[in-house]
């Protein structure tokens, strides 16, 4: 069953687009700051972006910076709300279960192809990242120390071997983040047959858990909102790496994780399927 | 092959199928009747273990329904309301993806029987352009064909040959009673007539949910014990057979008698010309709307409910 979710991920048109997308906005990005040299200053704008003029091969992380609060989890909540509803609304989802496929083994299938998503399009997002920055911005691998090498965002500076075990982090940090954004979007798939439903649905929770970020008010509950740690993949490129609220983080996508997937299987495994 | 014991859906407040008991036999062509909205599209469901009923039991191929499923469903090929596939991918990359859904098999041989299955749905020399832009009766073979993948021994069919023309429902007929008489069971849904009377041995009828009839083809349109004569003597013949004449219209009487071959015997030696002579059967039709109420899509001012 994975298998043939993964093939129909490969196969379908959308998934490629959205992928485009997802590696299109930080070229647009490298050409402005490119041609116009203005980076926006330290402490300001897109984390990594005031030091990538200097350094291209810091490209990678700023592209990543730049789609992963909004752009990155748009996709997701668009694949994983349609993993459900998708088929249903198709008419597929009756065939699949007639033929038949158990209904946990489907939505472990579909979540797992959502992994795989957000792991190919942060996979392309940083290989163009890393191409964009260094064929616009240059790779000064001679310079070593200030300003030029790879300096982290404590002003040390990086070996290369540094630079991709924290990149690789920083994925599997992101990874792990969507993937637990994606059960809150599969589960809302369970509940509808429309899929543009069920995407709107997990925007909206994206939407909220961000308002109530910014609010003052609501500190109580800040440390449990689905977005809270998403950007702690920066403590990546700290040194030493800032591993507290990454620890945090992780625990608290596996518990989202757990118990979307669960309401998701509570609600899917019973259900009348009548689309 | 499909029992069902006292097998009830209720949703919410709404009866959907209401205690019915069915009873498919092993080779049957079963045709399944119902105005729109009567519970079939449920029932069906439920067999395949899509809506799980409320309350009663089922077998399937001998063995319980749902909980045996896995085992069950691998030996049905199923048409539940119309086709669906993945609007761009072709036809046959539609096929290998269901046919790969939890089938471990190599690649040469599943290739072999969608080429097998195309070319018994008339899809044969289809080519890779996505499904988005098939006809729609290029997407109900398709439906079939992906139902008649795995040589299934039950096929349960909802509306098989919706939105196929003429030449294609014969062709369709044809490749059932084929199956049929291959051994495959034929689970007809449909609210078609013309359809079921066509094709089915045996017919069940349901109505308002409930299972109003089930009974043998042959025996719903046996005789009626009536004699439908036509003759430009009709009045003759009224006047010869007053107390046997049911109705008569123009030059069509019917007359109450055991056998139409001794009654056109006796006319003819009588001097009355018959121009046509034969026993009543009632259709399927008259059997259906006697046995049936309104369907459930026909709401009259009187019939709502406040």
């Amino acid at each position: 069953m994975i298998r043939v979710e993964l093939q129909k991920l490969v196969l379908r048109p959308r998934v490629w687009l959205s992928v485009a997308l997802l590696c299109g906005l930080p070229i647009v990005v490298a050409v402005f700051l490119a041609t116009t040299k203005i980076a926006p200053p330290p402490g300001q704008g897109g984390a990594f972006l005031s030091a990538v003029l200097a350094n291209g091969s810091l490209y990678p992380a700023a592209a990543l910076a730049l789609v992963l609060p909004v752009f990155l989890p748009l996709a997701v909540a668009v694949i994983a709300g349609d993993s459900i509803a998708g088929e249903a609304s198709t008419g597929t989802l009756r065939y699949l279960l007639a033929r038949p496929v158990g209904r946990t083994k489907l939505l472990t299938a579909k979540l797992i192809a959502v992994a795989v998503f957000v792991v190919g399009a942060v996979v392309l997002v940083v290989i163009t990242g890393l191409i964009t920055g260094v064929s616009l911005f240059g790779g000064s691998a001679e310079a070593v120390g200030q300003p030029g090498g790879v300096t982290s965002l404590s002003g040390a500076s990086l070996g290369p071997v540094d630079v991709v075990l924290r990149l690789l982090g920083a994925v599997g940090y992101i990874v792990l983040s969507m993937v637990g954004f994606g059960a809150i979007a599969l589960f809302l798939s369970t509940l509808t047959d429309s899929a543009l439903g069920a995407a709107l649905g997990a925007i909206a929770v994206l939407v909220t858990s961000s308002v109530l970020e910014a609010l003052e008010a609501a500190t109580v509950i800040k440390p449990y909102l689905p977005t809270h740690y998403w950007l702690s993949w920066i403590d990546f490129f700290r040194d030493p790496i800032l591993w507290r609220n990454i620890d945090n983080g992780v625990l608290l996508q596996l518990v989202y994780i757990g118990l979307f997937f669960a309401a998701a299987w509570a609600n899917f495994a019973t259900k009348d399927v009548t689309s | 092959m499909i029992t069902t014991q006292a097998l009830t859906k209720r949703y919410g407040s709404v009866l959907a199928v209401d205690s019915v008991s069915l009873n498919v036999r092993e080779g049957d062509r079963y045709g399944f009747l119902g105005p729109n909205g009567s519970g079939k599209t449920t029932l069906v469901r439920m067999l395949l273990g899509l809506v799980f009923p409320t309350s009663g039991t089922m077998e399937v191929l001998g063995q319980p329904m749902p909980a045996r499923a896995s085992a069950v469903l691998p030996q049905v090929g199923s048409l539940i309301e119309g086709p669906a596939a993945y609007p761009y991918l072709s036809g046959r990359r539609n096929l290998a993806l269901i046919d790969a859904v939890g089938l471990r098999e190599g690649r040469r041989a599943r290739q072999a029987r969608i080429a097998e299955v195309l070319d018994q749905v008339g899809l044969g020399g289809i080519d890779d352009r996505p499904v988005k832009n098939y006809s729609l009766g290029m997407r109900q073979r398709l439906g079939l064909a992906a139902a008649l993948l795995r040589r299934p021994k039950l096929l349960v069919l909802d509306e098989p040959t919706n939105g196929l023309d003429p030449q294609g429902i014969h062709e369709i007929r044809d490749l059932l009673v084929a199956l049929n008489e291959g051994g495959t069971t034929v689970f007809l849904s449909s609210h078609l007539l013309s359809e079921v009377e066509q094709l089915c041995t045996r017919v069940g009828i349901v109505d308002r949910g409930r299972l109003v009839l089930e009974d043998t083809l042959a025996s719903l349109r046996a005789p009626t014990g009536r004699v439908v004569v036509e003759s430009p003597d009709a009045e003759k013949i009224i006047g010869m057979l007053n107390g046997q004449v049911v109705s008569h219209a123009g030059e069509e009487v019917i007359v109450t008698h055991a056998d139409p071959a001794e009654l056109n015997a006796w006319l003819v030696g009588e001097g009355v010309r018959v121009s046509a002579i034969t026993a009543q059967r009632l259709s399927l039709e008259q059997v259906v709307l006697a046995a049936t109420g309104p369907g459930a899509d026909r709401v009259a001012s009187s019939e709502v409910v406040v």
